[in-house]
């Protein structure tokens, strides 16, 4: 009897530390806890800097932008959908205006309404100078993104017009890029600014709202520490139901290091990394956190010279190099699983991808047999100077990757020498071209590009107008068929004939070897076994809003 | 003494507009486009030469020095071109926390590197000489960014009993001395002091070792002055070089690692750096190059007075 009573206590206490461990309060706030690859939180004030990882992050989460992506599926290419637009048209009389119906019921954080007024105060942001609310800082990322927009004009509250210099089809693809930041806070803002003059105020009102953001996405912001932390709240009133966030918080937070991004997960002070470091990959999995990847729009390439006396104007090295590469033993051994191999810009199933003659495929035998018709042979080899950086934004493992392209190449008769400098330099020499004494004597040059939209996977490399210092056909690519096709992209106003015009545009660059395609990132993020419904689509971006945290 | 400190303050106005001459210069001369971050690759050309403008690079390289000393001067360092923020309250954040680093790992080196240098000089060629010299070669041969992924390995993924990265449960600006927070500062402190610590412990015990051995030594022994009284003349007599030492090194700490900062995400002048480097953000690049360049010119003077003070025959040379 007398052992009864401790016994008794014991088990109470063990029933009670059970239940409370395993117990959680119905209003338990639920909080996304991400390490970002960023070395600072990209810019809040709604056009986001470092690249698309500042889209994903600050742009669509606290923004909306006329049209969006759909990022609800992890197996077909991510197409555009309708966002703060309803829909859309261009004039059948001047093709260069596009009227464009917005969403009714809208509100901004701030409680303010989303409306035409608002469209045009934000196009106005970025391309009309003497706005007050012109803000420099913002054009470069934003107008590149959309060259052919002219201006926005307001039809009525829920109607804009916006106009190209040109007619242009990618128009409704290129407003993704544009996100609708609140007038109505904005103006607060500048109307108490300090600044000795107008200017001044703008940008004392724009550095303002950068700290106290509001937009129409589905998260708001909640506080903000310049280089540490961005918190984010779910947006309860966003006005697509289905998307309102379903965690409570995410807490975004620079770490640039790769090393660093996963001790923070494997420690547990993150749930969620992108990027984990390669060699950890396996620790991760046995410690029983999710990794997910899939292929991405980026493509890992060379860009050839096709200025005179290059050798790559002959097809059929272009070709032979496209042949010669095992794309599969990259991926399984250098990069870990951690690619797709590219067999052009688009892979089958993407609409833009088109049916090309030319498969790039693994092919030893046959790119030699092209070398030699070309001349080259185990005693001629064909010398290639390839410029590309150490490190960058996208290059994945640029050095180890050349180098497995120079050994591999080398059995197809080629000599491959690389020239390696710094990346921000690389990426300036892009837009100098190979004419420059930049190019430093090489042939080909090696930087990665986004594929999310027409301009930027086929036309600024492409088109012969494109060439330096319009923009990246830093090659001089000069052919007339990819012309044509480029102007009957831009200018077929149906989604559909429009993607089938690219597809055509597609193709023909791929039977042209006009690259060598190397790779496809496939954007590996790694999180918590407790995060649930996460999907990760063919994209730059996801959505946030689906996911769950389960105790 | 007034008239020595005046004379160093004096000496110290043309090597400040050197710095900022350098600094300004070094930047400059850096291969990239300085609008980089802000102004894509396939930007159009009509767009590139407005933001120039916009930014003022199209202004002759003398103009824009001249404009950026005048504002300096003033006290404004420009804006951020990445993030439009001051750069002035970007850079004082930063130093702010390295500032704490670099006094926790000043406290944590100096105290280690001082106690291994006078027990290695004082015991020399014994064993215990060779284990705090072992020590302090350890401290200046590690990588010291190595030595902090291990110890997140070992620390923060094994143990679990310290984070691996940031500068508090909430980030820097709400830091607090408690535990909660502190235990953030452990692992990068401890990683930072390595460095130091070892050449402190070379330099004091090299200097102990000197000093023993030194006529005045055997003669205050021969007056029957103790042993503990004889070590403090030894400790006074090497206290103005360790202090140079220790000086030097607390303000390469406080110049901030970019490796350390960098492997602990800790928001100090390194990670600022090195953001400001990859986004070839020229101003945030100047300003803090040129902020943490003052500091260390700074803290020489610094030094150097205390060093008079402490050796008045510095002063009258």
């Amino acid at each position: 009897m007398r052992n009864e009573k401790p016994k008794t206590t014991a088990a109470a206490m063990a029933l009670a530390f059970a239940l409370g461990a395993g117990m959680v309060p119905a209003d338990a706030e639920t909080v996304l806890r991400i390490g970002m690859t960023a070395a600072d939180i990209p810019r809040t004030l709604g056009q986001p800097d470092q690249g698309f990882e500042g889209n994903r992050f600050t742009g669509l989460t606290m923004y909306d932008g006329l049209t969006m992506w759909d990022l609800s599926s992890s197996d077909k290419a991510s197409t555009l959908i309708a966002g703060l637009a309803t829909e859309w048209k261009v004039e059948e009389s001047d093709k260069k205006k596009w009227v464009f119906k917005l969403r009714p019921g809208v509100t901004f954080h701030d409680g303010s309404p989303f409306n035409a007024d608002a469209v045009v105060w934000n196009v106005d942001k970025v391309l009309k100078q003497d706005a007050p609310q012109f803000d420099p800082s913002q054009v470069g990322v934003t107008a590149s993104r959309m060259p052919t927009l002219v201006s926005a004009r307001k039809i009525d509250d829920l109607t804009v017009e916006l106009t190209t210099k040109e007619p242009d089809s990618f128009l409704p693809i290129n407003l993704t890029n544009l996100f609708m930041a609140s007038p109505a806070k904005w103006q607060k803002f500048y109307d108490t600014a300090e600044g000795a003059d107008a200017k001044a105020r703008s940008q004392a009102a724009w550095a303002a709202f950068a700290k106290d953001a509001s937009g129409t996405g589905p998260w708001k912001m909640s506080s903000f520490t310049p280089r540490e932390r961005l918190e984010l709240v779910k947006n309860d009133n966003y006005w697509d139901k289905a998307r309102v966030p379903k965690v409570d918080k995410m807490v975004l937070l620079p770490m640039p290091e790769a090393n660093a991004r996963t001790a923070a997960l494997l420690s547990g002070q993150v749930n969620w990394v992108e990027a984990p470091a390669p060699d950890a990959l396996p620790e991760i999995k046995q410690r029983g956190f999710a990794l997910y990847s899939n292929e991405e729009p980026h493509v890992w390439p060379w860009q050839f010279s096709r200025v005179e006396g290059s050798p790559w104007n002959d097809i059929r090295v272009r070709k032979a190099a496209n042949l010669c590469v095992d794309r599969e033993g990259l991926r399984d051994g250098l990069l870990a699983g951690l690619m797709v191999p590219a067999t052009g810009t688009f892979e089958p199933g993407h609409p833009w991808r088109g049916n090309p003659t030319f498969q790039i495929k693994y092919d030893k035998p046959a790119a030699q047999k092209l070398m030699q018709e070309a001349g080259f042979g185990p005693n001629k080899k064909l010398t290639v100077k390839i410029q590309t950086s150490a490190s960058g934004s996208g290059q994945m493992l640029p050095l180890p990757m050349n180098e497995y392209l120079q050994q591999a190449l080398a059995e197809c008769y080629f000599d491959v020498q690389l020239d390696v400098i710094e990346w921000n330099t690389l990426f300036t020499n892009w837009r100098r071209g190979v004419k420059d004494p930049s190019a430093n004597g090489s042939n080909a040059t090696n930087v990665t590009y986004a594929a999310m939209d027409p301009f930027f996977a086929l036309v600024r490399f492409l088109q012969s107008g494109m060439a330096p210092p319009v923009s990246n056909n830093w090659g001089y690519i000069n052919n007339p068929k990819f012309d044509e096709l480029v102007t009957k992209a831009r200018q077929t106003f149906d989604p559909a004939a429009r993607d089938a015009a690219l597809a055509e545009l597609h193709a023909a660059s791929v039977d042209d070897a006009a690259f060598l395609y190397v790779a496809h990132d496939v954007a590996p993020r790694a999180m918590s076994s407790k995060i649930k419904g996460f999907v990760q689509p063919k994209s730059w971006f996801v959505d946030f809003s689906p996911v769950t945290i389960v105790p | 003494m007034f008239a020595y400190i005046a004379r160093r303050i004096v000496y110290v106005i043309p090597i400040v507009i050197s710095v900022a001459l350098v600094c300004f210069l070094l930047v400059h001369i850096t291969p990239g486009d300085p609008l980089v971050a802000v102004l894509p690759a396939d930007a159009s050309q009509e767009l590139a030469a407005q933001l120039r403008s916009a930014y003022g690079f199209d202004r002759p390289l003398p103009v824009q020095f001249g404009l950026w000393l005048w504002r300096a001067v003033h006290g404004d360092l420009g804006n951020s071109i990445a993030t439009g923020r001051p750069v002035l309250s970007e850079v004082m954040r930063a130093v702010g926390n390295t500032v704490m680093l670099a006094i926790a790992a000043a406290m944590i080196g100096f105290t280690l590197g001082l106690l291994f240098g006078l027990i290695a000089g004082y015991f020399r060629d014994t064993w215990i000489d060779k284990v705090s010299t072992s020590f302090a070669i350890a401290g200046v041969s590690l990588p010291h960014y190595w030595l902090g992924m291990v110890m997140v390995i070992i620390f923060s993924v094994q143990l679990n009993w310290l984070p691996a990265v940031g500068a508090g449960p909430g980030g820097s600006g709400a830091w607090a001395w408690d535990w909660e927070h502190l235990r953030y500062l452990i692992l990068p402190a401890i990683t930072t002091s390595v460095i130091p610590m070892g050449i402190v412990t070379r330099t004091v015990r090299a200097l102990t070792g000197d000093i023993l051995s030194q006529d005045f030594v055997e003669a205050l022994r021969a007056k029957g002055l103790r042993e503990t009284e004889v070590f403090r003349h030894v400790v006074k007599n090497a206290a103005p070089t360790a202090l140079a030492v220790m000086g030097l090194q607390l303000g390469y700490m406080l110049g901030g690692s970019i490796l350390i900062e960098t492997v602990f995400s800790w928001p100090g002048s390194g990670l600022l750096l090195n953001s400001a480097i990859f986004q070839r953000d020229l101003p945030l690049l100047q300003g803090t190059i040129l902020v943490l360049a003052l500091f260390f010119v700074l803290l020489n003077l610094l030094v150097d007075i205390a060093q008079a003070a402490i050796d008045p025959r510095i002063k009258r040379s």
